[in-house]
C-alpha cells in the first residue's frame, strides 16, 4: 500500500531562531543615506538557522510527488522522465555564472549552444527560423500571434484579419493567448470522430480570418489527417496556420509541422524535450516559423557569421522583445542536452513509445469504460468515465483513488468536449507493468463502493480538500490567515 | 516482462508502424536530419567544452548589473531544488498528493506580501517584464481605461515587452519623464493624469539606481480611481519601505537576485503582488489555506476561475506554466537571511556602491544625478568612446558596467553612458581594479 510522508510541518514563519547565514562585508559598517520616507521600519519573517531551513524544505519536498517517484500519465503534460544529465550540464559555472550583458566575445559556447538548439529544432518541426526568447508555451503562443498581427499590420489587413480560429478541443492556453495579442477567438465544433470536419472548417475560414491555430495530434490523442487540406485551404482565403506544440511527442520524428503546412509553431521544452516542470515551470516556448514570417521574429536573434556566434538584433520588422532577455537559458541547456543524447533515432524512438504506450492503454481501458474518437491514438487519449447507468466513478473520484494509490492521475474534465473526461498520457517513460498497475486501480475504483470513494485520499498528507471554501474565501497569504483567524 | 513485441501481440498489432497509419503517406517524413544520439559522457565532454568556451563573471572584476545581477547564492538552494519531488512535479493539479509544493508556494506568497506589503501574491509570473506587462493589463481591466504611463527611462528590454503586451490590448503607454535630479517629474505627472489614465507605473530604485522618494507622493496625485504599479528591486525591501506603505496597488520585481544566479539571463521570476480586493483580476496561479475533510489544514490552488483552463477568452492572462521553482528558491533564499540578513544585505549593497562613489567623486566625472540617494546601481557618462572603454577595461579584466545606447538616443562614438552595479560579492581587489581602469579613460 501507498504512503506518503507525513509531517505536521508548521508554517516558515512559525520556525524562528538566531540567523547563521555568514554574508561577504557583514562586518563592515556603512553610512547610508536612505531618504526618511523610504527607510524601511520593520519586516516580520524572523530569522533561523541554516539546518532549519533544510529540515523545514525537505520535509516540504517528501511530501509532493514527481516523475522520479512514480508513474505521472498527466494528460497534454508530457511528464517523461527528466534525465539527471540535464541538471549536470546546466549548473556548469560556464552556463551558470555567465551574465546576459557581457561580450559576446565571452559567451561564445553560450551561443553556439543555443545556436544548435535551435537549428536542430528547425530541423524536428521542419521550419526555417527561430526564436527561443519565450518563457513557456503560452508565451509562446501570445509571440507567435503577435508575429501574426505583426504580419497583418505590415500588409495593411489588420482591420479586417480579427480572428482567430481554434477548435473547440484546444488547449485553454488559444483562445486566451489570441484574446491577449488582440484577436477574437472563434471556436469550431469537434465532430464524433473527435476530429475538425472539413467541409465546416470551410465555414469558419474567412476574410476575417487572421490565424487558423490547432494542435496535431489533438488533445483527444487523434491525428487530424485532414491537416494539410485545411492548411492549403486557410492559405488561399489568406490566413495564416499556427500549430500548438504541446503535443509534439506524438509525432516527432514521423511528420513535422512544416510538412503539414504550418507557417508558426511553439514547443514546450518542458514537454518534448524533457526539462523538468518544477511544480509549475520554469518551461520554455521556443517559436519557429517559416521564411516568410522571420522578419517578424523577436530580437535578438542568434546567428552565425564570420566564424562567430551573435546576438542579432537586426530583425527588421520584429515585434521586440518577449522576455528580459534571451529566454530561459538554463532550460535551454537542459533540452540541448537531451536533443544531442538521444539523436534521430532516440528522438524518433521516443515517440514510437509514448505512441505505443497510449494505444496500449487506450486499448486496455476501452474494456472498461468508453474512449470516445477514432480508434488509433497518438501520445495520449481521453477516457470518459460517463455511462448511461451512471454505473461509472465520477472522474474527480478515479482521481483520487489513484493518488491514494501513489500513481498520479490524468488530467480531468479536460477537454471540455468529453463529460467526465480522464485525459491519459503515459509518455515513453512508463513500463508495462506500471500501465497494468494504473489499469488495476482504475479497475478497482469502479469496483469501489462511491461512500468509500468519496473519503479518499486517506494515504496522504490530507485527505479530500475543500475546493470551494479555499476560494470563497481566499487566504492567499500568512498575514491574511492571521488576520481571518484573529476575527474567529 | 516489458516487450514491445509482447505489447503489441495483445493489442492484435504486427509492428509499431501500424500506430502511425493515420498519417497520411504524404505527410510522413522519413529523416529529420539530425545527428545520431550520443552516450551520456560524450554529451558530458561536448557541454563541458561549450562550458569552457565562456568566460564567466567570476573571471572579472564585474560591475555588470542592469537586469541581472551578480549576488551570492547560498549552497542550500540547488540541494533543495534538486529535490526529484519538486523538481520533477507538475503545476499541483491534483493538491492532496502535492501539499510539500503547494505550502512552499504558499510560503513564497506569503514572504512576498511582507516583504511587498501586500496581502495578495501570485505564486509568480515569468520575469519582470512580463510582469509589468500583465500589471498594466489588470489595471486597464480594474478600470476600464486604457492610457498607462510609464517612466521613459526604464530598462528597455522591459519597455519593449510591455509594449508588445499594451499593443495586444489597444492601450496607450505613454512616457513620462524624470527631473533633474533623476527622479519622478511630479509636476508632469499632475499635469498629465487625466480620465484615460489607468495607471501609473514608477520604480524604486529606478534604472539610474536612484531611491526616488518622490513614488511617495504617487498615489495621492492619481487618486483612489487609478491603480498605482510599483516596480522593486526586492533586495532593496530589506531596508527600503514596501510598495504597499507608499501606496502602491500593484507591485512587481524580479525575483533573480533571491539566489537564482545568472545564467545567461534566465529563468529569472516575475514577483506579483496587489491589494486584496484586487485578487479575483490578479493574473497567475494563486495558493491558498483552506480545510481538508476531516477539518486539518490544508492547501488548494484558489481562485482558478480566473484561468485559462477553465474561462479560456475570457481568463485574466493566458500563464500556464511559471517559475514555481524558482518561487521556491526564492522562498528558501529569504527563509535563510531573514529580516536581519536582508537588512544587513540590503545595508551592504548601498554601503559598498557610495563608497565606490565617494572614491570616484575625486577624478570629477559627469556623474548627472549626484546628490541623490541610490541603492545599487549608479550612472556616470565618460567622455570616452564605447571602443576605447572597452579596451581599457579589458586590459585592467574589469567590466564596469552596461552601457546604455542608441534606444535612449545616446551615441557610443563620443560618449559613453553607463550603469554601474555593485553588490556583496564585489571585493575590495574589485574596486581597486574599477579605479585602476577609471584612471586609463579619464
Amino acid at each position: 500500500m501507498y504512503h506518503q510522508a507525513v509531517y505536521d510541518e508548521p508554517f516558515i514563519f512559525e520556525i524562528r531562531g538566531r540567523k547563521t547565514v555568514k554574508l561577504p562585508h557583514e562586518n563592515e559598517n556603512f553610512r547610508l543615506n536612505i531618504p526618511e520616507k523610504m527607510r524601511r521600519k520593520s519586516l516580520n519573517i524572523g530569522d533561523r538557522e541554516e539546518f532549519e531551513v533544510v529540515r523545514h524544505f525537505t520535509r516540504l519536498s517528501q511530501m509532493n510527488f514527481g516523475v522520479d517517484l512514480g508513474f505521472y500519465p498527466l494528460g497534454s503534460c508530457t511528464m517523461k522522465y527528466n534525465p539527471r544529465l540535464n541538471e549536470e550540464i546546466a549548473s556548469y559555472p560556464g552556463f551558470r555564472d555567465i551574465h546576459p550583458l557581457q561580450d559576446e566575445d565571452d559567451v561564445q559556447g553560450a551561443l553556439r549552444l543555443m545556436y544548435e538548439l535551435g537549428e536542430d529544432l528547425k530541423k524536428i518541426t521542419g521550419m526555417d527560423a527561430i526564436t527561443l526568447q519565450p518563457l513557456a508555451g503560452s508565451q509562446g503562443e501570445f509571440t507567435g500571434l503577435s508575429i501574426v498581427r505583426a504580419y497583418f499590420e505590415n500588409r495593411g489587413e489588420l482591420d479586417q484579419r480579427t480572428e482567430v480560429v481554434v477548435p473547440d478541443s484546444a488547449h485553454g492556453s488559444n483562445p486566451a493567448s489570441a484574446n491577449m495579442a488582440g484577436f477574437k477567438a472563434i471556436e469550431i465544433k469537434s465532430n464524433k470522430d473527435g476530429k475538425v470536419d472539413f467541409e465546416e472548417f470551410k465555414k469558419y475560414i474567412t476574410k476575417n480570418t487572421a490565424a487558423f491555430m490547432i494542435t496535431n495530434p489533438n488533445t483527444l490523442g487523434i491525428f487530424e489527417d485532414n491537416i494539410k487540406q485545411m492548411a492549403d485551404y486557410a492559405h488561399e482565403m489568406g490566413a495564416l496556420v499556427y500549430y500548438d506544440g504541446a503535443n509534439l511527442n506524438g509525432i516527432m520524428g514521423k511528420t513535422s509541422p512544416g510538412k503539414m503546412g504550418f507557417d508558426i509553431v511553439h514547443l514546450n521544452l518542458h514537454k518534448t524535450f524533457s526539462t523538468p516542470h518544477g511544480g509549475g515551470g520554469p518551461g520554455a516556448g521556443p517559436v519557429a516559423v517559416k521564411e516568410h514570417l522571420k522578419d517578424f521574429l523577436p530580437v535578438p536573434i542568434v546567428t552565425y557569421e564570420g566564424g562567430k556566434y551573435h546576438l542579432n538584433y537586426n530583425v527588421p520588422k520584429t515585434i521586440g522583445k518577449v522576455a528580459n532577455f534571451y529566454g530561459n537559458f538554463s532550460i535551454l541547456v537542459r533540452a540541448w542536452a537531451y536533443i544531442k543524447l538521444h539523436g534521430e533515432e532516440g528522438l524518433r524512438e521516443a515517440c514510437e513509445r509514448a505512441v505505443l504506450n497510449s494505444n496500449y492503454m487506450s486499448y486496455k481501458i476501452s474494456k472498461i469504460m468508453p474512449v470516445p474518437g477514432y480508434r488509433i491514438k497518438k501520445h495520449e487519449f481521453v477516457a470518459s468515465s460517463h455511462d448511461e447507468e451512471g454505473k461509472l466513478p465520477k472522474a474527480s473520484d478515479i482521481a483520487k483513488h489513484l493518488i491514494n494509490n501513489g500513481v498520479h492521475a490524468p488530467t480531468i474534465y479536460f477537454p471540455l468536449i468529453v463529460p467526465e473526461a480522464l485525459m491519459i498520457e503515459p509518455t515513453e517513460s512508463a513500463t508495462k507493468e506500471e500501465m497494468d498497475r494504473f489499469i488495476e486501480i482504475l479497475k478497482d475504483a469502479i469496483n469501489t463502493p462511491k461512500e468509500q470513494l468519496e473519503k479518499e485520499p486517506t494515504n496522504l498528507k490530507v485527505g479530500r480538500i475543500d475546493d470551494v471554501d479555499a476560494s470563497r474565501n481566499p487566504r492567499p497569504t500568512y498575514r491574511v490567515l492571521m488576520k481571518a483567524n484573529s476575527k474567529n | 516482462m516489458d516487450n514491445i513485441n509482447d505489447i503489441l501481440k495483445e493489442m492484435g498489432l504486427n509492428s509499431i508502424d501500424d500506430l502511425f497509419s493515420d498519417i497520411p503517406p504524404n505527410l510522413k517524413i522519413s529523416s529529420m536530419g539530425l545527428d545520431a544520439g550520443l552516450s551520456e559522457d560524450e554529451v558530458r565532454r561536448k557541454a563541458m567544452e561549450y562550458a569552457s568556451m565562456n568566460k564567466t563573471i567570476t573571471q572579472y572584476h564585474s560591475f555588470l548589473g542592469f537586469g541581472a545581477y551578480n549576488h551570492y547564492v547560498p549552497a542550500i538552494i540547488s540541494a533543495i531544488i534538486s529535490r526529484g519531488e519538486f523538481l520533477t512535479a507538475y503545476t499541483p493539479y491534483q493538491a492532496e498528493i502535492s501539499q510539500g509544493i503547494m505550502q512552499a508556494l504558499w510560503e513564497y506568497q506569503s514572504l512576498m506580501a511582507e516583504l511587498l506589503d501586500m496581502d495578495a501574491v501570485n505564486s509568480s509570473n515569468y520575469d519582470v517584464s512580463t510582469a509589468l506587462g500583465e500589471a498594466i493589463r489588470m489595471a486597464v481591466n480594474i478600470t476600464d481605461k486604457n492610457e498607462v504611463l510609464i517612466p521613459k527611462f526604464t530598462h528597455p528590454f522591459k519597455k519593449s515587452v510591455a509594449r508588445l503586451y499594451a499593443r495586444g490590448s489597444n492601450i496607450n503607454l505613454v512616457e513620462y519623464p524624470f527631473d533633474e535630479s533623476g527622479k519622478i517629474d511630479l509636476e508632469f505627472l499632475k499635469n498629465n493624469v487625466n480620465e484615460n489614465t489607468a495607471a501609473v507605473y514608477v520604480e524604486y530604485p529606478n534604472m539610474f539606481g536612484i531611491i526616488d522618494e518622490n513614488v511617495a507622493a504617487v498615489k495621492e496625485i492619481i487618486g483612489d480611481q487609478r491603480i498605482m504599479i510599483a516596480g522593486v528591486n526586492p533586495i532593496a525591501l530589506g531596508i527600503l519601505t514596501p510598495p504597499g506603505e507608499l501606496g502602491a496597488d500593484i507591485a512587481i520585481g524580479d525575483g533573480q537576485v533571491f539566489g537564482l544566479g545568472l545564467n545567461f539571463g534566465g529563468p529569472m521570476l516575475g514577483i506579483f503582488g496587489t491589494r486584496m480586493e484586487y485578487i479575483r483580476k490578479m493574473p497567475g496561479k494563486i495558493m491558498g489555506v483552506t480545510k481538508d475533510s476531516n477539518g486539518k489544514l490544508a492547501f488548494a490552488m484558489i481562485l482558478q476561475t480566473r484561468e485559462q483552463h477553465i474561462r479560456r477568452e475570457r481568463a485574466v492572462t493566458n500563464m500556464t506554466s511559471n517559475m514555481g521553482l524558482m518561487a521556491v528558491a526564492s522562498a528558501i533564499y529569504v527563509s535563510l537571511l531573514g529580516e536581519s540578513g536582508l537588512k544587513k544585505l540590503g545595508e551592504i549593497n548601498m554601503g559598498l556602491t557610495n563608497n565606490l562613489i565617494e572614491r570616484i567623486k575625486d577624478f570629477g566625472i559627469d556623474m548627472p544625478f549626484q546628490g541623490s540617494p541610490v541603492f545599487n546601481e549608479f550612472y556616470m557618462k565618460l567622455k570616452v568612446s564605447k571602443t576605447y572603454l572597452n579596451l581599457a577595461a579589458r586590459k585592467s579584466r574589469v567590466i564596469p558596467g552596461a552601457i546604455l545606447g542608441q534606444e535612449f538616443g545616446f551615441d557610443t562614438r563620443k560618449e559613453v553612458n553607463m550603469i554601474t552595479n555593485v553588490t556583496e560579492r564585489n571585493t575590495k581587489e574589485d574596486f581597486d581594479a574599477f579605479m585602476e581602469f577609471l584612471g586609463k579613460v579619464i
